[in-house]
């Protein structure tokens, strides 16, 4: 008995020399400003800087190969925390957020019936996805899946984006098979939700709220500029965007013309139902 | 090429329902009064247009002269005034630009070139642009321009030509009547492609539930010095890999080509094209395709010119009985279904294909039961079971370690799969995602 | 022909499914391999209701009904959608009883079933996912908890509807040289319902091969390997060791070969992976029967091989065509 206790405590103890030992001996420098970054960082792992997560990105900041505003989650106070810390300046920076360039909801646009991979970059691959319309949403949620954030909802076959949530990460981007998703300036509040380039009438033979290039939402902001005219489709001008009193003052026919929180507020309540 | 084809490992047997067109004869499809020719009919390039709006053509005038190497040219199905330049629901289901031509019911004829009567003496130089100028594409489904196959790169030699009337699809015909209808011009084809080869002979494949079509072209193959080999009846025989692999034993490596182990590979309906340009001087603008299906009243073979509309052709063919639960371009196993019947005939149009209701395949994605039939009947042996699951995860690196770049997409896994998986449409996915992913890298 | 005439029906384009090729599909379904399988059981359910009687039948409906509802309990209290339809529950409750012995207590069939199908089954993902055989983890689960009741056999009364049955020992039980190999072909001897009948369970075997249901290389090599190991021993030591066929022709050697260790989720998918499978367990089989506590190893030489199976599949995975040299052929 007494040996077994001797015996055990003497190996208790040598080994505990040596684990101190090797402790001491291969132990990692860490700098701790990049401990200190990465707490100022938002820790989603979104991948949006271009790093392999927000600790990869510390230590790319700290070795000044980034600048804190590369990511896009951080706010811009964020961003001047960092550099404060870290006695570097910081640059301003608009926020950004995704936008979903299609209302082209169930009720609203012709589908064919599709049967295979529940996956919008699968789905693509067939038939171009089974929606009249080329170029929209085809509402199986790739980008919402991809988004880290929960800021994409999917409704009545739509990707929604709640601005509010978004912070920009871009992820959703890459994940549309279609290059459906812009970044915008936040504060950009009316868009036109299509991105349809075809000829008005054949996009209206498939959705009902494709942007038909009436331009009356031109007409409506005037000499002001806030439109930009791109062939058969009529896009917000984001050097100069328009404010929401633009959607009542244009009377957009189909509805194409939205302003965000509208959109992603309840069932649209449009011309076309 | 005496010795017994070889049977390459795994491969299905679905029932190939080819008695109800097989017998009947090709007829020419009456002239309609407007064609929507779809400008892109060929894999690379697409070609450049030389008409415009209002521009009056003739049957055979030139549309559209090649974009590039890989790019063929685009003729005038008839002759008449070039409508408009417009968009029509492409096979892919995208609408692609067509030229809407408007015919005057004269259907004059104006030879872009001449016949070559003597081709046994003409440069071979010359019978290739003769193929290239008429705009003969692979006729068997992926409209790979003909003329690019038969120019093997420098240091690439070429010691076999495989003329492919296998057609190992369910339900087509078209390349067995056309073998029995025209055997004479399809041995022909197979000597002058040969001749643009630098070839003595040429093996014309035939899978051997076709043995009327096999004994016409081997009473014409005698004449024209070239040889007939029956293949054993086994889905994707008609596939090149594996048809090389049957008519040789050689195998073409992942990600090459047939020429990189001395192959070239044409389809049968393109050597009659080839004959078309060469012999009579006519450029690609028709072809037979199978109209068929259970749903339909009068399934069969028609010659039609291209820039027809399906919707034409299921006229022809009767129209329906009963609402089929699919409209596809191509055979069964690899065709493409449509949502629209405005799409037109294009030169790689082998069939148009009704499914009715009761044998369609729905995909339900119950759950993999590792039962191994894919593994089994996959021709390429890789194992689809494993990598449907790895694409299921979006880990394509793993996708990619299983080989899945090695698919060729014949479908064999998922008809087999009893969990009626969508096999094959995860590995396109995953062969995307993966090219994706090198051009990216550079 | 050329007349377009009113009466020419066409197809109504909204109604076109679109999917991905290809555009048929072979007949064989879940359902269908599930109830072609339980059709392969019949013959040695017949032969295990003729010779123990209603017991037999009590034991056979307990574990069924057991699986699926324990299935089905599972798939509400997860919220998913129901899968007893398709087949492998009462497949998996026929096999469970066939691994249990005909008075077994009305309880530890229920438990049984619960095990098999929660335990063994739901808890991974359910069908397709389970990495172990579910009624071989139910089995083993009881022999562990209750060895009592799992290895006292009744002794089969041929004709004699009898609940309360002789109790016998297994053959593998008894002493080299007690048995008899026709009484064993018939199935006239002690063991689970399913152990018994040589003949009956040759028969479902004979049917799934048939049908190709299952891989012939695994049985083959299970009972190959078995029949190798045994015989070597019993050359060595004939009062030591049985015959050889007595091993391959009791303690649900058969069962095992022909209805477990071929069990699709459960086993390689290549072929060389299933003839490294079927040795796997012959192999552990004859040295647990031979030298092992227990006098049947089966159940956990399958159960190991199950864990080898990803393994065994990664392994034997076959060059891709294309990926061997090219064969220079004559031209």
């Amino acid at each position: 008995m007494i040996t077994a206790i001797i015996a055990v405590g003497i190996l208790g103890a040598v080994l505990g020399v040596v684990i101190g030992f090797v402790a001491k001996a291969f132990a990692v420098e860490v700098d701790e400003r990049i401990e200190q970054v990465e707490e100022l960082l938002p820790g989603a792992n979104c991948g949006g800087c271009g790093y392999a997560g927000c600790a990869d990105f510390a230590k790319g900041v700290v070795a000044q190969r980034a600048t804190p505003d590369q990511c896009p989650v951080c706010s811009s106070e964020d961003v001047v925390a960092i550099a404060d810390y870290l006695g570097i300046s910081a640059e301003e920076k608009e926020k950004m957020v995704a936008l979903v360039r299609c209302s082209g909801d169930i009720p609203n646009t012709v589908r064919s019936l599709y049967n295979g991979v529940r996956d919008c970059r699968s789905a693509v691959l067939v038939a171009g996805g089974a929606k009249g319309c080329d170029y929209g949403c085809l509402g199986f949620g790739s980008c919402a899946e991809a988004c880290p954030f929960g800021a994409i909802e999917m409704r009545d076959g739509l990707a929604i984006v709640h601005k509010e949530l978004c912070v920009g990460c871009e992820n959703c981007v890459a994940a549309c098979p279609k290059d459906l998703i812009l970044m915008v300036p936040a504060a950009a509040t009316t868009h036109v939700y299509c991105n349809s380039p075809e000829k008005g009438a054949a996009k209206r033979a498939v959705c009902k709220t494709a942007c038909i290039a009436c331009r009356k939402c031109v007409k409506a902001s005037g000499e002001e500029d806030h439109m930009e005219i791109d062939g058969f489709l009529i896009r917000s001008n984001y050097e100069n965007p328009p404010a929401a009193e633009l959607v009542e003052a244009a009377a957009c026919p189909t509805t194409a013309l939205r302003v965000d929180t509208e959109h992603a507020k309840g069932a649209y309540q449009g011309a076309s139902k | 090429m005496s010795d017994k084809p070889r049977k390459f490992k795994g491969g299905v047997h679905p029932n190939d329902s080819k008695a109800l067109s097989a017998h009947k004869a090709i007829e020419a499809a009456p002239l309609l009064e407007s064609y929507k020719v779809i400008m892109h009919q060929n894999i690379g390039a697409p070609p450049e247009l030389v008409v415009k709006k209002g521009d009056a053509v003739k049957k055979g005038s030139l549309l559209a002269k090649a974009g590039g190497f890989v790019s063929v040219p685009l003729h005038s199905p008839t002759s008449g005034v070039v409508k408009a330049i417009d968009k029509v629901p492409g096979p892919t289901g995208i609408s692609v630009p067509c030229i809407e031509i408007t015919a005057d019911g004269e259907d004059e004829w104006e030879s872009p070139f001449e016949p070559i009567a003597d081709w046994k003496n003409t440069d071979p130089a010359e019978l290739k642009q003769r193929v290239w100028d008429a705009g003969v594409v692979g006729m068997g489904g992926a409209g790979f321009p003909a003329h690019v196959k038969l120019s093997p790169p420098e240091g690439k030699t070429i010691d076999t030509l495989i003329l492919n009337g296998a057609e190992c699809e369910p339900y087509l015909t078209a390349d067995h009547r056309l073998m029995l209808e025209r055997a004479d011009d399809v041995a022909l084809g197979c000597a002058i492609i040969a001749r643009i080869l630098g070839l003595e002979t040429g093996v014309i494949g035939v899978e051997n539930n076709k043995p009327d079509a096999i004994a016409a072209l081997r009473d014409a193959a005698v004449k024209h010095g070239v040889t007939v080999q029956a293949l054993p009846v086994n889905y994707p025989q008609g596939a090149e890999k594996q048809l090389i692999y049957a008519i040789t034993g050689r195998e073409v490596p992942v990600g090459k080509l047939p020429m990189d182990v001395g192959c070239v590979v044409q389809n049968v309906a393109s050597a009659t094209a080839i004959v078309d340009a060469v012999v009579k001087g006519v450029p690609s603008i028709e072809r037979v395709t199978t109209v068929t299906g259970k749903p339909l009243v009068d399934p069969g073979n028609w010659l039609f010119r291209i820039g027809t509309p399906i919707s034409t052709a299921l006229e022809l063919a009767g129209g329906i009985t009963e609402q089929p639960a699919k409209l596809l371009l191509g055979g069964p196993m690899m065709g493409i279904a449509q949502s629209s019947l405005n799409v037109t005939v294009m030169k790689n149009t082998s069939g148009v294909l009704l499914i009715a209701q009761d044998e369609v395949s729905q995909y339900t994605s119950e759950p993999c039961i590792r039962c191994g039939r894919c593994v089994e009947c996959c021709p390429m042996s890789i194992l689809p079971a494993t990598i449907s699951q790895a694409v299921e995860n979006k880990r394509f690196d793993w996708a990619e370690k299983l080989n899945v770049m090695a698919c060729i997409e014949c479908g064999s896994c998922s008809y087999s799969c009893p969990s009626h998986r969508p096999l094959n449409q995860h590995f396109k996915r995953a062969k995307v995602e993966i090219q994706a992913g090198l051009r990216k890298k550079g | 022909m050329s007349e377009e005439t009113p009466s020419i029906r066409l197809p109504d384009p909204t109604r076109l499914v679109v999917s991905n090729s290809p555009h048929m599909r072979d007949k064989p379904t879940i359902k269908r391999i599930m109830f072609t399988v339980v059709a392969a059981m019949a013959p040695a359910c017949v032969a295990a209701v003729l010779f123990f009687g209603v017991a037999a039948v009590q034991t056979l409906l307990l574990c069924v009904l057991s699986c699926v509802f324990a299935e089905e309990g599972w798939n509400k209290l997860v919220k998913r959608s129901s899968t007893w339809k398709d087949g492998s529950a009462i497949l998996s409750g026929i096999l469970l009883g066939m691994n249990l012995n005909a008075g077994t207590p009305w309880w530890v069939c229920l438990l049984g079933g619960a095990l098999a199908m929660i335990l063994g089954k739901q808890l991974y993902g359910g069908l397709g996912y389970n990495p172990f055989n579910p009624v071989l983890v139910a089995r083993v689960g009881l022999l562990i908890g209750f060895p009592g009741i799992m290895t006292t056999w009744d002794k089969p009364a041929m004709g004699v509807m009898a609940v309360d049955g002789v109790t016998a020992a297994t053959p593998l039980g008894l002493a080299p040289g007690e048995t008899f190999v026709k009484d064993m072909l018939l199935g006239n001897v002690g063991g689970c319902l399913g152990e018994t009948s040589a003949i009956a369970l040759l028969i479902g075997g004979a049917i799934l091969l048939w049908f190709k249901l299952i891989k012939w290389e695994v049985p083959l090599a299970f009972i190959g390997t078995v029949f190798v190991i045994t015989g070597v021993a019993h050359l060595v030591n004939p009062e030591a060791f049985h015959s050889p066929f007595v091993h391959i022709l009791t303690g649900g050697l058969l069962l095992g070969a022909f209805f477990m260790a071929t069990d699709m989720v459960t086993s390689p998918m290549t072929r060389k992976g299933c003839w490294i499978f079927g040795f796997g367990c012959g192999l552990i089989t004859s040295l647990i029967r031979l030298w092992g506590a227990y006098p049947e190893g089966v159940s956990f030489a399958i159960l190991f091989m199950n864990a080898l199976t990803p393994l065994i599949d990664r392994g034997t995975t076959s060059k891709p065509f294309g990926f061997a040299t090219p064969v220079k052929g004559e031209a």
